[in-house]
Order: C-alpha cells, then sequence, then structure tokens
C-alpha cells in the first residue's frame, strides 16, 4: 500500500527552518574552536586574548556534540513526522516552546562558557564545578528537547486514531523510535543535573558523589551517539532508495533494526567507565556484551542498503556481478556525501569494537585515538549523512532548487571532508596507538623521546583539521545560497516506497508496550545490582574544586 | 517474519562471528582472569594519610620482593606525588628493573586524573574517594612517561612524571 505524503506548509517549514539556523550556524562556530584546538596542538600557535585552551575544548564539544546534533535532529525529525502524519496548530505550538526552551538554554550555556567559568569540558565531570549558569542551561536545552518528544508521541498518537488499523509511517516510527530512546537516555543525565550538579553548583549542597554522577552520565552518554546515528540510519533506509530510483529493500526488517537500537543502545554505558576504580568487573562484562548487541542491527542496515543499491542497479538492467554499482547517482550529492559517510562507518564501527572490548580498552582509554574514533562515527557517517539530507531538505523548504552548480560544490565539500577527516582522524588513531592522550593542550610533558614520536601527527591533524575547517565554509555557504540565493523552484521531498517482493510487516513491530518493556527491563538488569553497590560503598562526597579550571 | 536467503548466511556468519569474539573476550576475563582495572576499595579524599599505603613516607617506589615492586602515588592537580628522595626533594622519575612485577596504587585527592604509563597497558582512572590499582610485568626497557590523560584543569597537560625501565 502506498503511503499519502503531507505537503509541509510554510509555517511548518519555518520551524524546521529555525532549528537549522541554528545548526549551521553551531557548524561554523565549533568548527571554528577545532581549528583552533589543531593549531595548539601542533606546538607553534598561541591562543590570542588570554582564551584558554579547555575553553575552546569545551566550547567544541558542547556546540558540536550537543547543539548541532540535538537541534539538526530534532528540525529533521519535525519534517519527517509533518510530511508523513502532519503536524497541528497546537502541536506546531509546543514544537516552537521546545525550540526556544533549547534556544535559551544553548545561550546561557554558551555564555558561561565565554566567560570562562565553565571549562569543564561537555562531559562536565565532578568535581570540577562549573558556574550554575552552565548547568540550568544544559537541564534547559533536554527538558526543550523532552517537548520535542512528546511532541513527536503526540503526533502518531492522532494519526493512529484516525488510521485504526493502519501501520505507522515508516518514517514516523523510526522518528518516535529515537525519540523514545533519547527521552529514556537523557533521564539518566537530566537525574545528575537536576539532583547532584545544580544544587551542588548553587552551595546548596556541600559534597557531591562522584561515581554516581559518573554512571548517570554514561548511561546517558551511550544512547547519545545512537540518538545521532538514527536519523541517519533514516535517510539510508527510507530516503536513499528514492534517490537512486530504488525500493526499500524490506519495511519490517528497517523498523526490527530500529527496535534493536532501542533495546541495546542504553543498558551499556559501562563501557565509557572499563578502567574506573569501584565498578564490579562482572558487570563491566556484562554491559560489554549488551554493549555488542547493537552489531546485529548495523549487520541488517548494512546488509539492507547493499541490497537496496544492487536492486536499484539490477532494475536498470545491469547484469553483471558489480555492475551495478555503475547504476548509482554518483554525481548527485545527496547519494555520493552519505554514501561516503557509510562507508566511513566501516573502519569507525570497527574502532568502535575495539573501544568497548573489555580488556582492550585499556590500550586506548583516554588516548587521543578515542578522539579519532567519533570523528569518524559523528564527524564523518553522521554529519555527512546531515549534510546530503540538507541538499534536499533545505531547498524542499525554502521553494528554491538544487542547482547543478551547488550540486557540484557539494560533490567538492564531501571530497575535501573525506581528505581532510582522513588525515586528521588517521593520525588521531596513530598517536593514540603511540600514547598521546587526548583533551590536552601541547605539551612537551617531561622531555622524553616518546613524546616527540606525537608531534608530526599533531601537525599533520592541524592540516587536516585546516582542510576540514575550509570544508565547514563550503557547506555554511552553501547552507545560506540554499536558503537566500538558489533560484525559486520546487525541490523534491525524496521518500521511497518499500519493494514489492518485501514481504508484509508483522503486527507485533508495533507492539510499544512490550518494546519499551523490554527496553525497561534490559535498563534494570544491567543497572540495578552495580548501582545499588555504587550507592552502598559510597566513598565520603567530594566538594567542587573551581581553582582548578582557572 | 520472512528473511531473505542471503541475509540469513550474512547474520549466521555475522552473529557467530561475534559470539567467538566475546567467548575470546569472556576465557581471557574469567579464565585468565584478566580484567580492567576495577579495584573497590574507597578512601576519604580529604585524609589520604589514613591509608597505610597512601602515608608520605611510604609513596614513590619501594621493593617489596626479589623482583617485586609497589609504586604508591598520590594524584592532584596538577602533579604525581612520588614521595621524596634522600635530600627531601620530590621524585620526579621512577626506575624500575625490566622484568619485575609492579603493583601500581594511586587515588585522587581532588578531581578526576587519569594515570596512563604512554605506550603500555598501564592505564586506569583515578577518582576521589577510589584507589586505583593495576599489578603488570614491565618487560621493555626505556624512558616512558607517566602522564595524566583525564582532564583536570588548566595545568593538565603538565601533570607527568617519567618511568624508568632498565636493563639490571
Amino acid at each position: 500500500m502506498m503511503e499519502k505524503h503531507l505537503p509541509i506548509p510554510q509555517k511548518e517549514a519555518r520551524l524546521v527552518m529555525a532549528h537549522m539556523y541554528v545548526a549551521f550556524i553551531s557548524l561554523l562556530v565549533g568548527g571554528l574552536m577545532g581549528l583552533l584546538q589543531t593549531f595548539v596542538r601542533s606546538g607553534s600557535f598561541d591562543l590570542p586574548f588570554g582564551i584558554g585552551y579547555y575553553q575552546i575544548l569545551t566550547a567544541h564539544g558542547v556546540i558540536l556534540a550537543l547543539v548541532l546534533t540535538t537541534f539538526f535532529i530534532i528540525g529533521f525529525q519535525f519534517a519527517l513526522m509533518s510530511k508523513t502524519v502532519g503536524l497541528s496548530d497546537k502541536q506546531r505550538l509546543s514544537a516552537w516552546i521546545g525550540f526556544w526552551t533549547m534556544l535559551i538554554g544553548t545561550l546561557l550555556t554558551a555564555s558561561t562558557i565565554l566567560t570562562g567559568k565553565a571549562n569543564v569540558l561537555y562531559t562536565f565531570y565532578a568535581p570540577l564545578k562549573a558556574f550554575p549558569t552552565f548547568y540550568i542551561g544544559l537541564a534547559l536545552v533536554v527538558v526543550g528537547s523532552w517537548i520535542a518528544c512528546f511532541t513527536n508521541f503526540r503526533q502518531l498518537a492522532v494519526w493512529k486514531k484516525s488510521h485504526k488499523g493502519e501501520k505507522s509511517p515508516l518514517l514516523a516510527f523510526m522518528v518516535v523510535i529515537n525519540m523514545l530512546l533519547w527521552f529514556i537516555a537523557t533521564l539518566g543525565v537530566a537525574a545528575t543535573v537536576l539532583i547532584q550538579f545544580i544544587p551542588w553548583s548553587l552551595g546548596m549542597v556541600d559534597t557531591i558523589n562522584v561515581l554516581v554522577s559518573r554512571t548517570l552520565f554514561w548511561y546517558f552518554g551511550h544512547p547519545l551517539v545512537y540518538f545521532w546515528l538514527l536519523p541517519a540510519y533514516m535517510a539510508w533506509y527510507a530516503i536513499i532508495p528514492k534517490i537512486i530510483g530504488g525500493k526499500i529493500f524490506s519495511d519490517a526488517l528497517a523498523r526490527l533494526s530500529f527496535v534493536l537500537f532501542l533495546m541495546f543502545s542504553i543498558p551499556v554505558g559501562f563501557h565509557h567507565q572499563l578502567t574506573e576504580p569501584g565498578i564490579d568487573p562482572l558487570w563491566k562484562f556484562i554491559q560489554v556484551v549488551l554493549t555488542f548487541m547493537v552489531i546485529i542491527p548495523s549487520l541488517l542496515t548494512a546488509f539492507s542498503m547493499f541490497a537496496t543499491f544492487e536492486m536499484a542497479g539490477r532494475s536498470k538492467g545491469y547484469t553483471s556481478l558489480f555492475g551495478w554499482i555503475k547504476a548509482l547517482p554518483w554525481k548527485d550529492v545527496r547519494f555520493f556525501a552519505p554514501v561516503v559517510g557509510m562507508l566511513a562507518f566501516i573502519p569507525a564501527g570497527t574502532g568502535g569494537i575495539i573501544n568497548a572490548s573489555h580488556q582492550m580498552n585499556q590500550v586506548i582509554h583516554n588516548t587521543i585515538w578515542v578522539t579519532g574514533h567519533f570523528h569518524l562515527t559523528v564527524g564523518t557517517t553522521v554529519i555527512l549523512t546531515f549534510f546530503g539530507i540538507s541538499y534536499w531538505l533545505i531547498p524542499s523548504l525554502t521553494g528554491r532548487k538544487l542547482t547543478k552548480k551547488i550540486n557540484t560544490l557539494g560533490i567538492i565539500q564531501t571530497i575535501v571532508w573525506s581528505a581532510g577527516m582522513f588525515i586528521m582522524s588517521g593520525s588521531m588513531h596513530i598517536a593514540g596507538l603511540l600514547g598521546a592522550p587526548r583533551r590536552s593542550a601541547y605539551s612537551t610533558y617531561t622531555g622524553a623521546e616518546q613524546v616527540d614520536t606525537w608531534i608530526g601527527y599533531q601537525l599533520a591533524q592541524a592540516i587536516g583539521g585546516t582542510i576540514l575547517f575550509i570544508g565547514i565554509v563550503l557547506m555554511v555557504y552553501i547552507f545560506f545560497y540554499m536558503v537566500f540565493g538558489a533560484p525559486k523552484g520546487k525541490a523534491s521531498f525524496p521518500i521511497a516506497e518499500v519493494s514489492e517482493d518485501a514481504e508484509p510487516t508483522p503486527q507485533y513491530l508495533e507492539n510499544w508496550k512490550l518494546w519499551i518493556g523490554i527496553t525497561i527491563a534490559l535498563i534494570l538488569f544491567a543497572y540495578t545490582i552495580p548501582f545499588i553497590d555504587i550507592i552502598q560503598h559510597s566513598p565520603p562526597g567530594s566538594e567542587g574544586f573551581e581553582n582548578l579550571i582557572r | 517474519m520472512h528473511i531473505h536467503k542471503y541475509e540469513k548466511i550474512w547474520l549466521i556468519f555475522g552473529v557467530g562471528s561475534l559470539i567467538l569474539f566475546l567467548v575470546i573476550l569472556a576465557i581471557g576475563a574469567f579464565y585468565k582472569g584478566v580484567h580492567p582495572p576495577s579495584h573497590m576499595d574507597t578512601i576519604d579524599p580529604k585524609n589520604v594519610q589514613e591509608n597505610e599505603s597512601f602515608k608520605e613516607e611510604n609513596l614513590g617506589l619501594r621493593q617489596v620482593g626479589e623482583n617485586e615492586y609497589i609504586v604508591n602515588v598520590l594524584s592532584s592537580g596538577f602533579y604525581y606525588d612520588l614521595g621524596k628522595d634522600e635530600d627531601g626533594k620530590a621524585v620526579n622519575t621512577i626506575r624500575i628493573p625490566v622484568g619485575a612485577k609492579v603493583l601500581f596504587q594511586t587515588t585522587s585527592t581532588d578531581v578526576v586524573h587519569g594515570f596512563h604509563i604512554a605506550g603500555t597497558n598501564v592505564n586506569m582512572m583515578v577518582e576521589p574517594g577510589h584507589i586505583s590499582t593495576l599489578e603488570t610485568i614491565m618487560q621493555k626497557p626505556g624512558t616512558y612517561t607517566l602522564l595524566c590523560n583525564e582532564y583536570c584543569g588548566s595545568g593538565h597537560h603538565y601533570m607527568a612524571a617519567t618511568v624508568e625501565v632498565y636493563e639490571p
């Protein structure tokens, strides 16, 4: 059965675009911070005006990992929901309230970082203590995102009521899964910020339980990366098949893989705490096993993608074993950018397996290898897919056309990005294996020869970082051109249909109570005993250390 | 739900290798006993001297057996306290003979720190209130840098010491 797609009226387009403006301005500002860091670490550059390295590092992390991603994702998801299930006036109003709450929170946090009173990095590990507005701002961002969550839930619920017995549109299903994941995950970070950090930073309590705060943070910190990844998967599963003139390989498998991501991306936070004291290694191992369960939906996705590509190629008459590759629209940036992102996920995912491997983590823990890893995952796979989405989403919202010139420029942008990231992330991986730490300003430490071997790679990171910044400038130009400069016209909003050969989707895939129930059960299984253990064996709490960050 | 034949083959191969991989990790962890550092003892971060290992006179390198050593370290912003030498000066270099069994024990008096002898697997988090320990054999001679690899404040990148592994 064909899904009906709704038009996106101007009022809804404005809502989505508001999110996009914040996202792309964040890209420019956060990217500049990243560029400066690579310069400092090369050893031949000092920051002017008394700006601190850890200040720009905090800004880089918060602006790119939290602000850019959250605004882009929520904006994109509103577009998908408008298109598939519609957005009522009331829902649009609550979406705007969510947007403004997040924006006020962002400005509050950003201005605290600017004053230099929050050099605590985006993970804000206690007992380093930032000025209270840093935490209050972050709490507002989370609360704003919850308003978006519940708006999306309501949108699907209303649609279901008027479409009794029908399965929900695939993209709406995916959005709701991602927002469920986000809501359940952010409960952890909200708990630590509201119950621990804010009262402590305001001086209402004297001490903070460090291990509890870190455990709650990482309960959120890993699903966070899946919250970034799933919107990219939405585009891969349900948008790209349309762009290449194909069909969705299987609606049921796409839904199944999203359900598996919901279940297995949360009860896994200990794999970020593997080398930490105070957590029983048995529970670390159990969470390592649960971590690796997400490999299954990743394998499903990889298969579906290549099956979709091959089917599309063969339907165009290419019959030889690999001939179908030629049939793919390599010159269409809406395809090229996300596919380069997909390819980057092969080394990125492999690195991730190493990181989470119980014992092997010790080799790379907190080295710059880890930084290299997530610049491949979120910094290449996810962001190139987001760019790929922008090339059709922005013009379709602004009533303009993706011109040939911008298409070509987009392909150049993708190549520039890949080249810069290959150099930067590659040298981060190597330097990390040699022992170079992450999150550290330029230093020769005690002057050992060993440290000299890292400096060359740090120079390479500055070269890669410079190329990446050129990529950012290109992308921001492309964005504003698509908003204000491109000729008026009609760009399509590509949503693929399911292949006729695909099996019907079983009813149970939409049994929300079942999936949420299993998700909660897994979280309780993975966390209850070790968390009680952590609280029962708590040492005396820690007072705040503001003096160390000045 | 029907799954395509090729996809079944792909999944059986993929999930099969995943299980094999996890079995290898489990053998390492539970049969060989190789776990990441997960010491469970706690300590009062404002009164670390209460613990025998972190009394001032016990800090730094101590030989405890024929070829066995203990290194007690206090981690704080922004240095590693490895005790004092005969002249009362702070020690910044420790020398360990190659092949010796070494137990590193550390805790923090302030914020979270890292404890990494770069280029080796001596890599652990140091948290206030908790004692981190790691036992190892230093097998390759050389001059290593012990450095803080968890952000601890404005002087984080100066927090370091030297570990020399020498041929006796």
